[in-house]
């Protein structure tokens, strides 16, 4: 668990929620710089398949995760109405391609279930537990290995 | 000011005057005997000495001192500054940079290597000057004669009388600083031309012209003049005005920066320009000088009474005094006694009241001061400022193209104020990008200046005759780059000297000329600075190098390793051939210290050497924030920017000229020379089939390491100067991409790296890639 999250963790955490396809996921608020539109984006050549490339923001090169393909889903179709979530981790500034942002909530520690053992890879390297919010399933995701992934793979 | 922050700017300056000594003594060097030249180098050292008189730095002035009195016999060709001259000349220099650096940090440096100097420099100044003695260097009592010199040339200049012993020089005691000098006497103080001319609001204010004047009398011995030549008749005179101006001349320790601090509080009220002579021996100075010396008595100022209340009454003052002054013009002599009329300037005054028929020579020294009014004014900005600077510059740039790009897709017909507009837009946003970059860019000569007495160093340790050549020392890289250089290039260059060359006999009975030559170049190359280091020695001894690395167990005897994989095992770490440990290099810590370090700039080093002729190190940088020309072109359907730089010309390929060889490669024929074919977006798995040549263009490339190629690319959009931005800010380092920039529509393009790409076409994969492939 991130330093952010175990700060958070005696009290309410706000969390900002997403869809991809039918699914959704939410991430700590403290690490989402901003929201913006898809941009087309510059693909790099030798990069993982999840990464679809390079956009500018404000000047800065920021490299664009395919969320959906990382997690192990099938790859997005991007479309102006996709949006990108502007992440800071660790030292390190990533935009997160989803399909909408859907939800901001405020819930305790106590609202957080553990997650049931699956075998899906991605449960592992990054979902952190399951919320439920008006009959609703959201899985929290701890991005930290996101960018570590990226260094390890493409070292 | 505080007076730690006056030092601050002394030693600051003293860095340049340093910089500035070293390279016009390396210009005598090479056979420059012009008289600026040499007049450079001597002004260089007296700044540094007058400025370390006035903070008391004894050591530093005595040495200047020394230094400077054999300048000047040289500057007076009573000495020929052959090379053992300049030898002892440059190794001075060395000696004063590291007293300064002793001065500001507090440390020592050994006296004995000083006292040596200072024996030498004597010895030069003493052999050619007439009736030398020993301590008493001949040229060191004039200058100070040329303190109140001023007269002959003014006096010939104006119709007064003024008799010459009518100058008194105001004694002023120099205890406060370097009292305890053995020969305080002896030491040139600089000369300050001052112009002081106060403005109404001056006085408005109440501030008080003689308040200030006495105050400068404090600093230094000083002779005053009062130009009252734009006075007009009584009756158009505007009571509230300001006519007069004054010249004085001061010789202050303090130097420029001391007069200013006088006038620190009226400066926004007057205009004041000060110039500080060189002090010379012969009056010649003198000779542009039209001052019309006034006996200026301090007691008298004294006495003026301070809490006059000069901002109510002062223009009935003004009157009064003049038509006091004009009384006493009629009767006095020229020169009056300060102490003689009541208030303030007056007694100045009546002195220049005399003479309106006098050829005013206040206009030639006024325009003269002017000229030179002083230095460029530098200021200390933190980098982080900068960077952010030119991030928003770089914004602002790519803002204004997609600006234009909207306007001209909305076709706004007829409205040309808007593309006008929009013109003059480009052309600002393009001035403030350049001026922007030209801040962080700096040229490396100061390193390779450094370097210049590195090899000295190390030349005269080793008993070796070195000369240093650099080339492209203009050659602009970021800051950052160039303060991390330094300590690599110490390295290597101790290593050429000591290493690359060979003993002077060796030399000769070689053929070669005893004195062996080192050569420092620096240029740009596909987008990064190039570095290049050679020697003429005797190259690297493989035999020895492979033995070596034997021994030590790097590689074992039966190792098979080409000439290029030999010399590179000097890279390696823990890695020496010298037969001794010297004191200068053979601690078997160099050259993989150097390889690190250039590492971890981003920069690649190579070795080439052929024996019997020297080594060549070439280092390859990245100009980080620096712009780039690049050639826009598109790669399947992407956009990639290639370094103009690398580009040697373009060709559109025909089928003729195209040869398979061997399964997958094909050759280019160029003018009978066969080059081998690169497919971009193959390299770069932008597709996944070969492209057909002669549907795009091929650029030949000449790499770092001397291939040429063919790159070939599927169209050229043009050619744009380009910022470069990081890809490993966020992202990490992409195999055959150097950078990546934005392109005019707001997207980001990718800088090619042609080196890689060459480098891949041989056979080598990009670096990552089987990792890569196995993450996906």
């Amino acid at each position: 668990m991130s330093i952010g999250a175990k700060n958070l963790s005696k009290g309410a955490r706000e969390l900002i929620a997403f869809r991809i396809g039918d699914q959704e996921f939410c991430v700590n608020i403290m690490i989402v710089r901003e929201i913006r539109g898809w941009t087309k984006a510059t693909p790099m050549p030798h990069s993982p398949h999840y990464m679809m490339g390079v956009i500018n923001l404000r000047g800065a090169v920021l490299p664009i995760i395919d969320l959906s393909l990382r997690l192990g889903m099938k790859p997005a179709e991007p479309n102006p109405r996709h949006v990108i979530i502007v992440v800071q981790i660790g030292e390190k500034i990533v935009g997160l391609l989803v399909d909408a942002v859907s939800d901001i909530l405020s819930i305790t520690d106590d609202n957080i279930q553990p997650i049931p053992e699956v075998s899906a890879e991605f449960v592992r390297a990054f979902a952190r537990g399951i919320i439920a919010v008006e009959g609703r399933m959201i899985c929290l995701l701890e991005l930290d290995a996101l960018v570590q992934g990226n260094e390890s793979e493409a070292a | 000011m505080d007076m730690n922050e006056i030092k601050e700017i002394f030693f600051q300056e003293c860095e340049e005057q340093l910089a500035e000594l070293e390279s016009g003594l390396l210009k005598m060097n090479d056979g420059d005997r012009d008289p600026e030249t040499v007049n450079a180098v001597f002004r260089a050292v007296h700044s540094i000495k007058g400025g370390a008189g006035a903070f008391g730095l004894d050591d530093l002035v005595a040495f200047a001192h020394v230094f400077e009195t054999t300048l000047d016999c040289v500057r007076s060709n009573k000495l020929d500054p052959g090379p053992e001259v300049l030898k002892t000349m440059l190794k001075s220099a060395d000696v004063l940079a590291d007293l300064t650096a002793a001065s500001r940090d507090g440390g020592t440096v050994d006296p004995s290597r000083t006292s040596v100097l200072v024996k030498e420099l004597e010895a030069l100044a003493n052999g050619q000057v007439p009736a030398p003695t020993a301590e008493a260097p001949a040229p060191a009592p004039a200058p100070k004669a040329a303190a109140p010199a001023p007269k002959p040339a003014a006096a010939a200049a104006t119709p007064k009388p003024t008799d010459e012993s009518g100058f008194q020089p105001v004694p002023f005691s120099f205890d406060d600083f370097g009292g305890e000098e053995a020969e305080p006497a002896a030491i040139e103080i600089p000369l300050c031309d001052v112009i002081f001319k106060p403005r109404p609001e001056l006085y408005s204010k109440g501030n008080e012209a003689t308040l200030l004047l006495r105050d400068l009398s404090r600093i230094g011995e000083m002779s005053i003049y009062c130009d009252m030549d734009a006075l007009p008749p009584l009756d158009q005179m505007d009571p509230e005005g300001a006519y007069f101006f004054w010249k004085i001349a001061i010789r202050t320790e303090k130097g420029e920066e001391g007069v200013r601090s006088v006038f620190e509080f009226a400066e926004w009220d007057c205009d004041l320009e000060v110039k500080v002579h060189e002090v010379s021996a012969e009056g010649s100075d003198e000779d542009e000088l039209p001052m019309q010396p006034v006996p200026f008595d301090l007691s008298a100022l004294d006495d003026t009474d301070e809490d006059h209340d000069h901002h109510e009454d002062h223009g009935d003052h003004h009157q009064e005094d003049i038509a006091a002054a004009i009384e006493a013009a009629k009767v006095a002599t020229a020169v009056v006694s300060m102490a003689a009329a009541a208030p303030q300037a007056a007694p100045v005054q009546a002195a220049a009241v005399n003479k309106p028929a006098a050829p005013a020579p206040a206009a030639a020294g006024n325009a003269e001061s002017s000229g030179s009014a002083g230095a460029n004014p530098t200021i200390r900005v933190d980098l982080d400022r900068v960077d952010r600077l030119i991030n928003l510059v770089g914004e602002l740039v790519i803002n204004q193209a997609m600006l234009s790009q909207s306007v001209i897709a909305n076709e706004t017909s007829g409205a040309t104020t808007i593309n006008t507009g929009l013109e003059e837009l480009q052309q600002l946003t393009r001035e403030i990008q350049d001026s922007v970059m030209a801040i962080r860019a700096q040229p490396v000569k100061p390193v390779f200046q450094r370097m210049s007495r590195i090899v000295r160093e190390v030349a005269d340790m080793v008993g070796k005759s070195v000369r240093l050549v650099t080339e492209g020392e203009n050659t602009e890289v970021d800051k950052t780059v160039i303060d991390k250089l330094a300590e690599p290039l110490t390295h290597m260059i101790r290593n050429a000297v000591d290493h690359g060359l060979e003993m002077p006999e060796k030399r000769e009975a070689l053929g070669k000329n005893p004195e062996g030559t080192v050569k420092l170049s620096a240029k740009h190359r596909s987008g990064r600075i190039v570095i290049e280091l050679s020697d003429d020695g005797a190259g690297i001894n493989r035999e020895k190098v492979r033995q070596k690395a034997i021994d030590n167990d790097l590689i074992t005897s039966e190792t098979n390793l080409s000439d290029e994989e030999i010399d590179n095992l000097i890279f390696h770490p823990g890695f020496s051939t010298a037969d001794k440990i010297t004191d200068v290099s053979g601690r078997g810590v160099g050259m993989d210290v150097v390889k690190r370090s250039i590492q971890a700039l981003g920069g690649r080093i190579n070795i080439s050497s052929r024996p019997g002729q020297g080594s060549t190190f070439t280092m390859s940088l990245p100009l980080t924030l620096a712009v780039l020309d690049g050639m826009v072109v598109t790669v399947a359907g992407q956009t990639l920017v290639v370094p103009l730089t690398a580009i040697v010309e373009t060709l559109q390929p025909e089928a003729s000229a195209i040869h398979s060889f061997g399964a997958s490669q094909r050759l280019i024929s160029i003018r009978d020379s066969f080059c081998p074919l690169v497919d971009v977006g193959r390299i770069l798995n932008f597709r996944s089939a070969q492209a057909n040549p002669t549907d795009g263009v091929a650029l030949l490339v000449e790499s770092e390491s001397g291939g040429q190629r063919a790159l070939m690319v599927d169209a050229i959009q043009g050619q744009r100067q380009v910022v470069i931005k990081s890809l490993e800010a966020n992202y990490t380092h992409v195999p055959g991409i150097a950078a990546a920039t934005i392109l005019g529509d707001g997207r980001v393009a990718l800088i090619l790296d042609v080196d890689a790409v060459v480098a891949a076409s041989r056979g080598q994969a990009l670096g990552g890639d089987g990792a890569l492939a196995a993450a996906s």
